[in-house]
């Protein structure tokens, strides 16, 4: 792999993103308050939490594509603002809408995100994300062609194209049957084994149950209890929502 | 490595362009529409008012240019590809230059067939001067398209964004519409001015020069939060 | 200051004892000279704001737009009066008229942009700002190249002192009307900020 950029800045290495008291206003809205959390290499950290709950807000921020009202991120030894491009090129974004023109093929998708990063080999980058996607032999086919599965496997593989060492995933289960859904989680379990930090915002429990290893839940903004490796998510999610006084809710268990 | 990325935006606009054609039909008929309601308007006794035409094909284009940058950048709204752009460590400038030339691109294919079209309905001899009138038509569309493109793109986060763009722009490009309609005028008159000619087209390419600048300076700061 | 600047006002009327053409330069010319420095502030703040994003030169912009729109509309509308009578019609497509005209409406599209644009609207409105300033000289040179009549608009050195002390006078309340204005709208702008940092900063 190549470490740098073709502009001459490196692309950041970092072993752990770490969210320290960080809140977002809008206008008068707080679309977040407070929030801290650690998310390490080798993990998938599942942000859960009713529509509303600040999730994708949380995911801009984490995109860098958002500046947080006060609080900081850390990326290891990065913070934001000072590494634009450089960290922008190690972080990879599955957002709620696909990222995809739908009137292209998925290999000219692929290839026109892979020189968008700065990739010396487009075409080879497109193949291998296409193999990985399971549509090697329809990589010369419209996007709008592709069901929906098949449309969300395209677009997981060009956020990854680069091979980012940050994954941020926003909503990956909505609309896939149980199948794709299954296919996703295992993708995401190679990705963990292969040492890559994963965010992931759900309110998908089912399919989010075994493959968290933290679960930060929000509420209103709040960060409302932290758990790690948690078993009976619903459980606990229901527990946790349906609380009375939200802001004095925030506890911590290990189990 | 910033030629690459407006190359990339570039062929990636064109090709999807290729295969809809929405833009370039939808445009082209909106522009020849203008077209023929000015017609109806001001034509009397079968003849436009003296320097008619020019004014009508500045219009014309200024609509038609409108109606492309919205749903050009509609169309990177729609599965939020504008945000994968930003997202990618690519130079933001270079993705704005590549919009630029795809916009600049269309709207020139539009003038090859509204100008003709213009010439016939009223009866003005446009082709009498090419060089001058691809000269005109260049740097007109090109400070058009500049100031056009940075406003559509940064309104694609905006609420009503399909008004603003105009309420925005033309206040704006008031001086290319009157140095292109002024200079396109002149072209019509029996004996053309060459001096005039050169103040207008000065004109324009300062307008153009000043304009790019302005907008890959402020690119980045606008399309950032 | 606050205060002094109601009983200016009040005394504006003495001087209007000229013939009626005349009177309504001692609206007209310093309207539009407020119009002129709101929109140099306007701009100056929009641009600092862009690229410095401190929100205090946003609230001055915001404030100096709104301003460039009232005073602009006076200019607007006491200047076809006053040309009626000496020009003898309602408007002249003139350089000044029209840049004021244009320089006008990008002020209104500012203030269009920040109401119904949205969140993230300031930084938008501060853009158009910048580009409104750099396009001034554009309006300004198009327009004269297209219209060449050219009004003698020239008078202030030329007035009989007379003439030239209520001028100034009424051109001085028009400046202190201008501040009281502007300092009143930004410490609203202030005071909205910090009721909604207090706001937000309640239960954190």
């Amino acid at each position: 792999m190549n470490p740098r950029l073709r502009s001459g800045q490196a692309v950041a290495e970092f072993d752990y993103l770490a969210v320290e008291d960080v809140s977002r206003h809008f206008g008068r809205r707080r679309a977040l308050s407070r929030i801290t959390f650690r998310a390490d290499r080798g993990a998938i950290l599942g942000l859960l939490g009713p529509n509303g709950a600040g999730k994708s807000t949380m995911l801009a921020l984490l995109a860098t594509l958002l500046r947080p009202t006060s609080g900081t991120i850390r990326y290891g030894d990065h913070v934001a603002g000072a590494h634009g491009a450089g960290l922008r090129a190690s972080i990879g974004v599955l957002g709620h809408d696909l990222f995809l023109y739908p009137e292209l093929t998925a290999r000219e998708n692929l290839e026109f995100f892979a020189g968008l990063y700065g990739l010396p080999d487009r075409r080879a980058a497109a193949d291998a994300a296409l193999e990985a996607a399971g549509l090697s032999d329809r990589g010369n086919d419209p996007v709008s062609s592709f069901s929906r599965g098949m449309r969300q496997r395209v677009a997981l593989e060009r956020a990854l194209i680069h091979q980012p060492r940050l994954l941020l995933l926003d909503e990956p289960f909505t609309g896939l049957d149980d199948g794709s859904a299954a296919a996703l989680g295992r993708r995401l379990q190679t990705l963990r084994a292969s040492g890559a930090i994963i965010v992931l915002a759900t309110h998908d429990l089912d399919l989010a149950e075994d493959l968290l290893d933290r679960a930060v839940f929000l509420r209103d903004g709040r960060m409302v209890h932290a758990a790690d490796r948690p078993d009976a998510l619903r459980a606990m999610y229901r527990d946790i929502m349906t609380r009375p006084n939200v802001a004095s809710g925030l506890s911590r268990t290990n189990g | 490595m910033f030629a690459q990325i407006v190359w990339l935006v570039l062929r990636k606009d064109f090709t999807i362009e290729v295969r809809s054609l929405e833009i370039a039909y939808t445009t082209l008929f909106f522009a020849i529409s203008c077209v023929l309601v000015f017609a109806f308007a001001l034509v009397q006794e079968g003849r436009a008012p003296e320097g008619g035409a020019a004014g009508i094909l500045w219009i014309a284009i200024a609509f038609a240019g409108t109606l492309a940058l919205g749903r050009t950048f509609e169309r990177e709204r729609q599965a939020e590809t504008l945000r994968a752009l930003l997202l990618a460590p690519a130079a933001r400038p270079a993705v704005y230059v590549g919009k630029l030339l795809g916009i600049i691109v269309l709207l020139l294919a539009a003038e090859v067939i509204l100008v003709p079209l213009v010439a016939l309905l009223f009866q003005a001899p446009l082709f009498a001067h090419p060089v001058w009138l691809a000269l005109i038509l260049l740097t007109g569309t090109v400070g058009f398209a500049a100031v056009g493109t940075l406003f559509a793109a940064m309104l694609v986060r905006a609420r009503s964004r399909d008004v603003l763009l105009p309420v925005l722009l033309y206040p704006i490009t008031v001086p290319v519409i009157i140095a292109g309609v002024r200079a396109t005028g002149a072209l019509l008159a029996p004996e053309v001015d060459a001096g005039v000619l050169q103040v207008w087209v000065a004109l324009l390419v300062c307008f153009d020069v000043v304009f790019l600048t302005l907008a890959l300076w402020t690119f980045e700061p606008l399309m950032t939060d | 200051m606050f205060a002094t600047a109601p009983i200016l006002i009040a005394s504006a009327p003495y001087e209007s004892t000229m013939g009626l053409v005349q009177k309504i330069f001692y609206v007209h010319l310093p309207s539009a000279w407020m119009f002129l420095l709101g929109a140099i502030i306007c701009g100056i703040a929009s641009v600092r704001y862009l690229f410095k994003g401190d929100p205090r030169q946003d609230r001055l912009a915001w404030a100096a737009a709104e301003l460039v729109v009232l005073f602009g509309a006076i200019t607007l509308i006491t200047g076809p009066l006053w040309a009626r009578k000496a020009w003898g019609v309602w408007w002249q497509w003139d350089v000044r008229l029209t840049a004021s005209l244009m320089g006008w409406m990008v002020a209104v599209a500012y203030l269009l942009l920040r109401k119904y644009g949205g969140p993230g609207s300031d930084k938008l409105a501060a853009g158009l700002a910048l580009f409104g300033m750099a396009n001034v000289p554009f309006v300004y040179i198009s327009v004269n190249y297209w219209r060449t009549i050219h009004p003698t608009t020239n008078v202030v050195p030329t007035l009989p002192t007379s003439f030239g002390v209520p001028l100034w006078f009424s051109a001085g309340t028009f400046l202190l009307l201008f501040i009281l204005l502007l300092r009143l709208r930004v410490r609203l702008e202030e005071q909205r900020a910090r009721v909604d940092a207090l706001y937000l900063s309640m239960d954190a």
